[in-house]
């Protein structure tokens, strides 16, 4: 039996320099890293023929936020007990992960190209065993945020200041077992929590008002307990504010519902359900490399 | 005289004396902490302590979170809700990455008595038995519940360990030392092997003394690791003594039967024979009463083992 191979650490100049990543990169700089990390992504499931293009192209500007502006960590030591904390709870955003912490510096870039093939450490959907950097194994929608809530209660007993952030999709919220969590974030005051729901509007079936209707969906998080933000989830100032905003809470987990275009940033993929779970073909890939470029 | 005792008692006091001796050992519970016992460990380390509520899944994955961070958490209910209503969430948050949770259930199997069919846990060994990398324990009294719940600090990764509801009888004394995934050998005998976990054990026991006085020396194996199973004492048995009998409080699909069945087809075929429920579920009831209608009485092994006795090829 042939196991999965682990990936090599990445040796490139970014972030051999970087201790603790910094927050220093400029606009310009970050609107180049978004442009990069969607072709990743393209070109990823388009080589490998199958995965999540859509929801992935979504959440890119949340990962850019985390990753280059909020978080404290460092790519060279993916277990630094201090770091805080990404948990992707909807697993099948994997490759717009694994493109973002390619970019950081956890693993080669060159990697990237192995998604979804034999022995990758790249799986189809996140597999905290075999990449650097990634804190859960998803993919059986709904159990983030309740695995987020125990990272961050291990956060409070060890009297440890780092902050937890899960992404959750709006369709995963149809799952009862989020709803157990939100429940309960609110009851043990996990303040040093963060949800952030890539709200879309779309799930594999279609839109989610027709699939099952979530509305009133800020509401509801109130109703359970939550802080709720709402933010233009492709402004990267926004959600930078937003995190800032959701810091300074006290008692209370804060939920950031980030309104995304499903497959932002290629026409033909943007509010396209098609798109949640098909690769796109070798000339669907030239055309949004073309967009992208 | 005979002593009784709670096996979920002894556990919710061994999770106060590891509370003292380990600041990461956290508990979490599902509403039901004043069955499991966990309540003892709930009042002296509150801090330490999550009631989750009516929220088995949420329960699991939080324990998950809390061990990826480097706490030992401990998460009880009744054995029918984990991992029955939670499986999912055993497999991609606990066993896929491999997770150092330990759960600890309670009122495992049909002795479980009046509450009925919902609340009587029959396929729990055979759901978490399929998980790669579990342990699996079934501890036959209270002094081995104690020692199985230390071992499993001691032994990093997911464990799942199955207490029943009712006192059971003591079958060691302070002197016995649990060995993870070793089977224990009770009583010596040559004709026939019964191997049994949980409350069984001490009916095993009850069996071959009443087959002692017809003749027939059996061979008692507490197999309380059911997984990893002891596949060296399996297949010894099976040589020394031709015949093998197992009984469990579960159903024959999935448990120890089907265990010790693969390892004994696999290595050292003799004939067999399952004590354990059969394709049914059991109703209300009287534990006693239960354990009889459904086969699972010192006088069904004895059956059993006159039955496999009979099949045995010449030498």
């Amino acid at each position: 039996m042939s196991l999965s191979r682990k990936c090599k650490p990445s040796t490139s100049a970014r972030s051999v320099k970087a201790e603790v990543f910094s927050s220093s990169t400029s606009p310009a700089e970050m609107e180049a890293i978004a442009r990069r990390l969607r072709r990743h992504i393209i070109t990823m499931t388009g080589r490998a023929g199958s995965g999540h293009p859509g929801g992935s192209l979504s959440a890119v500007e949340i990962l850019l936020a985390l990753y280059f502006k909020v978080m404290r960590h460092k790519p060279q030591d993916p277990h630094w007990p201090e770091r805080d904390r990404f948990i992707l709870s909807k697993g099948h955003a994997a490759p717009a992960l694994y493109a973002t912490l390619a970019e950081c510096g956890y693993l080669p870039l060159d990697e990237l190209a192995t998604l979804r093939q034999m022995d990758s450490c790249l799986q189809g959907h996140t597999d905290c065993t075999l990449t650097p950097g990634v804190e859960m194994s998803a993919g059986a929608l709904g159990q983030g945020l309740s695995f987020a809530i125990g990272v961050a209660l291990a956060g409070r007993l060890n009297a440890k200041d780092y902050r937890v952030h899960v992404l959750l999709g709006d369709g995963e919220c149809d799952e009862g077992q989020v709803w157990e969590a939100a429940m309960s974030a609110a009851h043990f005051k996990v303040d040093n929590l963060v949800a952030i729901v890539d709200n879309n509007g779309q799930q594999i079936d279609g839109w989610n008002r027709e699939v099952m209707n979530l509305d009133p969906f800020p509401a509801k998080w109130q109703a359970f307990g939550w802080q709720v933000i709402e933010v233009e989830g492709h402004s990267i100032p926004q959600l930078s504010q937003a995190f800032d905003k959701a810091k300074k809470i006290k008692g209370q987990p804060a939920v950031i519902i980030a309104h995304t275009v499903k497959g932002k940033g290629v026409s033909f993929m943007e509010n396209n359900p098609h798109f949640h779970g098909t690769a796109p073909t070798a000339e669907e890939v030239k055309l949004a490399l073309k967009e992208l470029a | 005289m005979t002593q009784e005792f709670y096996l979920r008692q002894a556990y919710g006091e061994t999770l106060v004396a590891l509370g003292r001796e380990n600041p990461d050992i956290v508990v979490l519970d599902a509403d039901l902490s004043r069955s499991t016992r966990t309540i003892l460990f709930a009042e002296k380390f509150p801090e330490r302590f999550f009631n989750c509520g009516i929220a088995e899944q949420n329960m699991v994955s939080i324990a998950a979170g809390l061990a990826s961070s480097g706490k030992i958490p401990f998460a009880s209910t009744f054995a029918v809700f984990v991992p029955g209503r939670c499986f999912d969430q055993i497999r991609m948050s606990i066993a896929q990455p491999r997770l150092n949770v330990k759960l600890v259930v309670t009122h495992g199997g049909i002795s479980v008595g009046e509450d009925g069919t919902s609340h009587q846990s029959i396929e729990d060994l055979a759901l978490i038995g399929a998980l790669p990398g579990f342990t699996v324990i079934v501890p036959a009294d209270a002094i081995e519940t104690v020692q199985a719940v230390r071992a499993v600090v001691a032994h990093p990764g997911p464990c799942y360990i199955r207490l029943c509801r009712p006192k059971v009888e003591l079958v060691y004394d302070q002197s016995y030392r649990f060995k993870l995934g070793k089977a224990v050998t009770m009583r010596r005998g040559g004709d026939a092997t019964i191997i049994a976990i949980g409350l069984m054990v001490k009916t095993a026991l009850e069996a071959a003394e009443s087959l002692k006085g017809k003749g027939i020396d059996c061979r008692v194996l507490n197999m309380s690791t059911l997984k990893p199973i002891d596949e060296a004492a399996i297949i010894q048995a099976a040589a020394d003594t031709g015949a093998i009998v197992t009984a469990e409080e579960h159903l024959e699909h999935g448990g120890l039967g089907s265990a010790v069945a693969r390892v004994v087809a696999t290595h050292q075929p003799v004939p067999m024979g399952l004590v354990a429920i059969k394709d049914t579920y059991a109703k209300s009831g009287k534990a006693v009463e239960l354990l009889e209608r459904y086969g699972l009485t010192a006088k069904d092994i004895e059956q059993a083992v006159h039955a496999a006795i009979k099949r045995k090829r010449p030498k």
